[in-house]
This record gives C-alpha cells, sequence and structure tokens, in this order.
C-alpha cells in the first residue's frame, strides 16, 4: 500500500490556517428546555440552569480537544436554547430576567462565551408570554454579560407583525439608554431560522430535537486568497474560484460537526455555511467584493458582487455537508468586517446601501451604529424596511442596531473582541412616526404573479 | 492513528535527522516523508502511524513543539482526517 503525500495540498490547508483566518467560528450545542417549565420563575432558572450544565458540560472541552488534534481553531463554543416565551408561559412573575440570570450563569459554569435563546416568536401575534420576555429585554441583557436575544415579527407566511416592529423599535431604544452594548446581543427577525448557531440570534426552534451540535464555519480571509490569484478573470472564474473554496471550508466544518457529534453523543444538526467576518485585517467579506474590482464596499455594483458571492458559497458548500441550514451565506456585519468598516468611515457605504444588500445577503442590517437621538419610530421603521425585504423576498433578514447614545455621525463606538468598533451612521432625519404608529399586520405576500 | 507531522525552519544541517529521531524516540513509524525549499525555507511533511506510540496526542503535540523550538524548528501535529476531508471528495 502506498502512503502518497500531496504536500502542496498539506501547505495550502496548513496556511489557511496559519495565514487566512481559516476557522471553525462556533460549535453551537441546541438544548430544548420546555421540560424546565414550572409556574413559579425562580423554579424554572432553577431547572434551566441545572439542564443546561448538566447537557453542556463537556462541549468547551470536547471543542478544544478536536482544536488540538485537527489544528483546526473553534473559536467560539455556544448554546442555544429553546425560545425562552415558550419555557416560561407557565410562569406567574411579570418579569423574565431571572431566567435570563440563569441562562447568564450557567454560560459562565460550562464556560460558553455566548448563550442564545432568550427569544420570543411574534411574527403573527403575541401571547401573554411573549410580551412579558419582550418587556424583560432591556434590563435582561444589561444584567447580564453572555446572553442574547432575538424577536421574530415577520415571516412569509403570515406577514409583518407591526405592533411587535413598533415595540421591538421602543424596546432597541430603551436597552441603547441603559446600556448600549445591550443592543449588540439584540436582534430583530423576519423569517427567523430554528437552527442557526450564530450568535446573537441562535435559539433552538420548537421543531428541533432534544438537544443537537449545529457547526458555524467561516474563512472570508480564505475566499479572499483565493481570488487574488483570478484577476482580471471573467466572472464565471470568480465563481467557480468562490465555490472551490466554500467547499473546501465546509468540508472542515463538516469533520468538526461529526467528531463533535461523536465524541459529545448528541446528533449533528446543520452546518451553516457563512462567511463571517471579523475584525481582524484579511478577514473582511467586504475586501473580498473589492478583490472582484469594486473600488470601495457600497459603491455601484456592490450588490451584484455581494449577489454572486451568497450564491457561490451555497454552491459551493451545499456538496460538502450532509445538512446544510441556519443562516448560510455571506454576513455583513459592519462592526465586525475592517473594509466595513473603512468604507463606511470614507462615506462610501451607507445605510441605504446596506439596506440594498441585504436583499442578496445572508441576513440584514447587522452591527449597525446610528446616532443616539435616533427615535424609537424609525428604529421601527427600519426594522420595518428589512423585514419587508424578509417577507417579500423568502429569506431571513435581521436587523441588528445599536443606538450610540451620547454620539453623533462620525464618532465611533466600540464593543470590543469579535463585536469590533462600529462608526456611527446617518439615518434620515424625516419622521416615519405616523407610519409605525398605525399597528396592525402587514399581510403575507402573495405567492404568485411574481414580478 | 494516522497523522501529518509538519516542520517549517530556516534550511540547516541536520532537521530530518533531528525530528525522525524524535519521532524513532516515541515509537512512531514514519510512512513517507515529502520535503521542500520555499526559498530558504525548509518545509518537511511526514505522513505518520501512530499505533504504537505510548503518548497522548495532546502530550505528543506539547513534546514536538517544544522539543522543535529548541532547535528553532516549528512542528506540528494534526490529524490526517483534515486534509483528507478538505481535499477528497
Amino acid at each position: 500500500m502506498s502512503y502518497l503525500i500531496n504536500s502542496s495540498e498539506i501547505l495550502q490547508t496548513i496556511e489557511m490556517i496559519s495565514q487566512q483566518h481559516l476557522d471553525v467560528r462556533t460549535v453551537t450545542l441546541g438544548l430544548d428546555l420546555l421540560d424546565c417549565a414550572d409556574s413559579s420563575v425562580d423554579g424554572c432558572a432553577r431547572k434551566t440552569y441545572d439542564k443546561i450544565c448538566r447537557r453542556a458540560e463537556k462541549l468547551v472541552e470536547t471543542c478544544c480537544g478536536i482544536e488540538r488534534e485537527f489544528g483546526i481553531p473553534i473559536v467560539n463554543k455556544r448554546v442555544s436554547v429553546t425560545p425562552i416565551s415558550l419555557v416560561a408561559a407557565a410562569c406567574r412573575e411579570a418579569d423574565d430576567t431571572p431566567l435570563a440570570l440563569a441562562m447568564d450563569r450557567a454560560a459562565k459554569t460550562v464556560g460558553v462565551n455566548f448563550i442564545g435563546g432568550f427569544s420570543a416568536l411574534v411574527h403573527k401575534g403575541f401571547s401573554e408570554s411573549d410580551r412579558r420576555l419582550v418587556a424583560s429585554i432591556p434590563r435582561a441583557l444589561t444584567e447580564t454579560e453572555r446572553v442574547c436575544a432575538s424577536v421574530n415579527v415577520a415571516s412569509t407566511r403570515a406577514g409583518i407583525n407591526m405592533d411587535a416592529v413598533a415595540l421591538m423599535g421602543h424596546t432597541v431604544r430603551r436597552t441603547a439608554e441603559l446600556d448600549p452594548m445591550g443592543c449588540a446581543k439584540l436582534v430583530v427577525f423576519a423569517n427567523a431560522v430554528e437552527d442557526n448557531p450564530f450568535m446573537a440570534g441562535a435559539f433552538h426552534g420548537p421543531g428541533e430535537p432534544e438537544c443537537v451540535i449545529n457547526v458555524g464555519v467561516s474563512g472570508p480571509g480564505v475566499v479572499a486568497h483565493a481570488l487574488r490569484e483570478c484577476q482580471g478573470a471573467p466572472f464565471d472564474v470568480v465563481a467557480e474560484t468562490v465555490k472551490k473554496t466554500a467547499f473546501k471550508i465546509t468540508r472542515m466544518g463538516q469533520l468538526v460537526a461529526q467528531e463533535a457529534s461523536r465524541r459529545l453523543d448528541v446528533p449533528f444538526g446543520v452546518v451553516d455555511l457563512s462567511l463571517a467576518p471579523t475584525p481582524a485585517v484579511g478577514d473582511s467579506v467586504a475586501e473580498i467584493l473589492e478583490l472582484m474590482g469594486i473600488e470601495r464596499c457600497g459603491t455601484h455594483g456592490t450588490t451584484a458582487a455581494l449577489a454572486l458571492l451568497n450564491d457561490a458559497v451555497k454552491k459551493g458548500g451545499v456538496m460538502a455537508s450532509s445538512h446544510v441550514g441556519g443562516l448560510s451565506g455571506a454576513f455583513i456585519p459592519v462592526s465586525e468586517d475592517a473594509g466595513m468598516i473603512a468604507a463606511a468611515e470614507a462615506g462610501v457605504l451607507r445605510l441605504d446601501k446596506l439596506e440594498a444588500m441585504t436583499c442578496v445577503c445572508s441576513v440584514g442590517l447587522d452591527m449597525i451604529a446610528v446616532p443616539g437621538d435616533t427615535p424609537a419610530e424609525t428604529i421601527a421603521a427600519i426594522i420595518a424596511d428589512e423585514a419587508a425585504i424578509g417577507v417579500v423576498n423568502n429569506k431571513t433578514t435581521a436587523v441588528r442596531l445599536i443606538p450610540a447614545i451620547g454620539k453623533q455621525v462620525g464618532e465611533r463606538i466600540d464593543f470590543g473582541g469579535l463585536l469590533g468598533s462600529a462608526p456611527v451612521m446617518a439615518v434620515h432625519g424625516e419622521s416615519a412616526a405616523a407610519f409605525i404608529e398605525r399597528g396592525g399586520r402587514i399581510p403575507a405576500p402573495l405567492h404568485s404573479l411574481k414580478n | 492513528m494516522k497523522a501529518i507531522v509538519s516542520v517549517f525552519a530556516h534550511d540547516t544541517v541536520g532537521i530530518a535527522a533531528y525530528v525522525t529521531a524524535l519521532l524513532a524516540e516515541k515509537n512512531i513509524n514514519i510512512l513517507d516523508i515529502s520535503q521542500t525549499l520555499m526559498q530558504e525555507y525548509f518545509a518537511m511533511i511526514m505522513l505518520v502511524d501512530l499505533a504504537a506510540c505510548p503518548l497522548p496526542f495532546d502530550e505528543l503535540a506539547a513534546f514536538l513543539k517544544e522539543r522543535g523550538l529548541e532547535r528553532s524548528l516549528d512542528i506540528h501535529i494534526q490529524r490526517q482526517d483534515i486534509f483528507d476531508a478538505m481535499h477528497r471528495i
């Protein structure tokens, strides 16, 4: 039997990891908490803490073992849980914050850096429990460090719950007034997915099994490196290059997912094929778009470049994994991408262009700082626009805005670590208050006569 | 278990001898060796079999790293599966 080494392949993998920031962005353990229901919030919090600690006890240790043996960095280990509005439905108390505190304590005990699922699904309307949860969000996010919250306000099947949109405008604003950092952990969704491993929008959907391993891959730096080799080539070559690179990245994610699933004895759920940037130089989605020939991300042509990238990532990745899911595509978070920050600071990348880009990216308006005096109704109107894009185009969209209290356009707000820092971007000054005050629901769109 | 050992260093006399002696010391069988020079930089890749190695993987990786640094060599060991997964359908 011959053992042939293909040095160029091995060196390519080593170079991707050491020079091009290739990593597994997250291994996320999804956990069902419906059996933690209790008529008292303290009882529910105790069961929640115990269950997370019991089921996620070995998550971090196991992932660290995989990292060492395969030589692949697994940057984040995380937990997502059943939307807490469902878990807390039987509680008599008016405030769900004790549950967020229990999640935060559990996250610290098991050593994960974020825990997602302080969530409610209200795309068609609110239950009493949903209202309690949303009302608890500002305090819960301020008093915890690692808890992430999300609220789904719209879906293609149900339309847009404009009462929820208006309420979330106020909730984002109130959270920012307590601590702008809280808004970095709060996502407002349309068409939220149940198996997303990425924060801050991860939750363990009601259709998911008891416990599941979902893995999010990354690798903008690897794609950028590959595109440097095909300068001036036609788009057919660009698309093929992105596909081949995405295939390799995803195979690595699939291997890690299977290994984590086997070692933890937890079923494998999905690999999320995402290009998730980090603030590190050379790990930027904006840079990929610029390598395609866009002088600065945000100028004309950016949306077409992003559409090609998003589609090619999915096409390349889908054959590399047995189950693909989550958000899958290219993320465009402003604060977490050095190229986006530079483009925003140069005044080329503006909110309106970002909104257009969300029609073809994997999620939505992400990690965008807006002036501290932005009214709640304007935030709600931005959420409504984004939800409309998601609902009509049958895709997930989301809004993660950070009103930078006390700051104006041109200033910068720092979050630290993976969350990066964001330049405060301008919003339109004209009011949409009368539009938001109407309330009610925007009906679900027609599913035929597509033009 | 099969693994890939990669060694990066400035090219000097005796790198292969030094590294193979380290592997022999831990009863590791070398299945294949490939080496290339990238400018003055030396890159050696070995496919090894850890079946008879008494050390757990983590300790072996730490041992190779530490003993490599004594000679200014950058030595890594990774399970072979990762390379197969990325480059083979």
